[in-house]
């Protein structure tokens, strides 16, 4: 067999053999990993940009300071590190899959799978209560002469600057009975809101003290366009690995990896996945640390 | 029987070289090793992260915030941050086992980033100079204001519903 000797002593590049040492598959895994992280690069830089284009931007800590069942508790950075643990402990049920697949130990496959699957499921769950206390949070703001109860939107952003004493008493002027009302039920409970509902708006203007209040300008608008377009597309990655997971779990339940004598899908799905996991870091540092 | 050597004869017809790897050669000892000492490591960092984060929050809250403490504490996470993707690349991606021809494919395209970041950030900078130097109503309306006394400053910066 003097060939085949020769064929094993070849060059990298003089053919007969992968240059890269890696299934074609997995190959075009990294490269389309790699375009995808020049989506996510772009998006990211793109925000930076418009960030460094402005005088005044909202502070993180300000904006993600709310936990669920914590009511009104300022806890800023709680919950998305939460959310933050949640993804880096996935990614290493994740590589204990692809282990467990290199060692061909379907049950070992299953079972880490599926904590994997938890993981991304747990994640979303935890998403979807950000952005819907984000939406539908009602946060006094300055907003065009008069003061209005919004919440983060693409639209508007409730934590722009502090506003000025002199300001919020000229405003008030101009606010509904209805805000007002809203206004003063938000941090005095000696009054109920019906009875609040039947004073007049001199009474109720009478009541507010407008140093009190911390009533905020209406900040960067690009703040809510970005922040919701870049983590629902890593949202999106989520859920999409999340099904990536789930077809996996089938297949190595019909043993259709066992036959195919190699767990090589999982390694292809394991490098999305921790992919995932990669992007949320840089996510993670541009709209919750920085 | 002809001596042509085929390459893919003992193994299945979705991989074409045999000298591709499909089990792993490090044993089960050193792998848990490995990847627990990462998922420390990881776990570590971002906890570090977190604590200069809510330094960042403190030092905003003060009475004289230094521009240039938060610039560093902001600087000093990017580059832990860059670790943390470091170490899930090459520990919990397998990139690091890779063969070197492999990994410059990937790493190299990504230099791109060097000078992406750079010259976007700096565009959007220079914008913000030139639009303060020649729209003054620009300035003016979006420049954040020093007028808050000691009695404006939020206990629970915008908590409020």
């Amino acid at each position: 067999m003097a060939t085949t000797a020769n064929v094993h002593q070849t060059k990298w590049w003089s053919g007969g053999k992968s240059p890269f040492n890696m299934e074609y598959g997995k190959l075009m895994m990294w490269y389309f990993l790699m375009s995808d992280a020049f989506t996510f690069g772009a998006f990211l830089i793109s925000y930076g940009s418009i960030r460094f284009s402005q005088n005044f931007w909202p502070d993180p800590n300000v904006v993600f300071n709310a936990f669920p069942g914590a009511g009104h508790a300022n806890l800023p950075l709680a919950f998305v590190s939460v959310m933050t643990f949640i993804l880096i402990i996935s990614s290493v049920t994740m590589v204990l899959a692809v282990h467990a697949g290199h060692k061909g130990d379907k049950q070992a496959v299953v079972k880490w799978l599926a904590w994997t699957i938890v993981g991304g499921l747990a994640f979303l769950s935890c998403q979807a209560w950000e952005w819907h206390h984000l939406i539908t949070g009602e946060h006094a703001t300055l907003i065009d002469g008069q003061i209005k109860m919004v919440g983060q939107t693409t639209a508007v952003n409730p934590w722009g600057d502090l506003a000025s004493a002199s300001a919020v008493a000229d405003a008030l002027k101009n606010t509904s009975h209805e805000t007002l009302v809203q206004l003063i039920s938000s941090h005095d409970h000696s009054f109920s809101h019906e009875q609040l509902a039947g004073m007049s708006q001199e009474k109720l203007m009478s009541m507010v003290n407008a140093a009190d209040l911390h009533i905020r300008e209406n900040g960067p608008v690009a703040f809510g366009g970005y922040f919701y377009g870049i983590t629902g597309f890593h949202g999106f990655h989520v859920f999409s690995g999340v099904v990536i997971n789930i077809v996996m779990l089938i297949m190595t339940q019909k043993d259709i990896f066992q036959k195919r004598g190699h767990y090589l899908m999982i390694e292809k799905a394991g490098l999305y996945w921790h992919f995932v996991d990669l992007v949320w870091v840089f996510v993670f540092l541009c709209f919750y640390l920085i | 029987m002809s001596t042509h050597f085929d390459p893919t004869q003992h193994i299945s017809s979705s991989a074409a070289y045999p000298e591709v790897s499909f089990y792993e050669h490090t044993d089960d000892a050193t792998f848990k090793k490995k990847v627990r000492k990462t998922t420390i490591l990881l776990s570590v960092i971002t906890i570090i992260e977190l604590a200069i984060g809510l330094a960042i929050y403190t030092i905003h809250k003060g009475e004289n915030p230094s521009a240039l403490l938060v610039l560093m504490f902001k600087g000093a996470v990017c580059i832990l941050t860059l670790a943390k993707a470091y170490y899930i690349v090459s520990v919990f991606m397998h990139l690091g086992d890779e063969i070197r021809n492999m990994i410059m494919t990937i790493v190299v395209p990504l230099m791109l980033f060097i000078w992406f970041i750079i010259a976007f950030i700096a565009d959007g900078n220079s914008y913000k100079n030139l639009r303060n130097k020649y729209d003054k109503h620009f300035q003016e309306s979006t420049m954040p204001a020093k007028h808050h006394s000691a009695e404006e400053k939020p206990a629970d910066a915008g908590g409020k519903q």
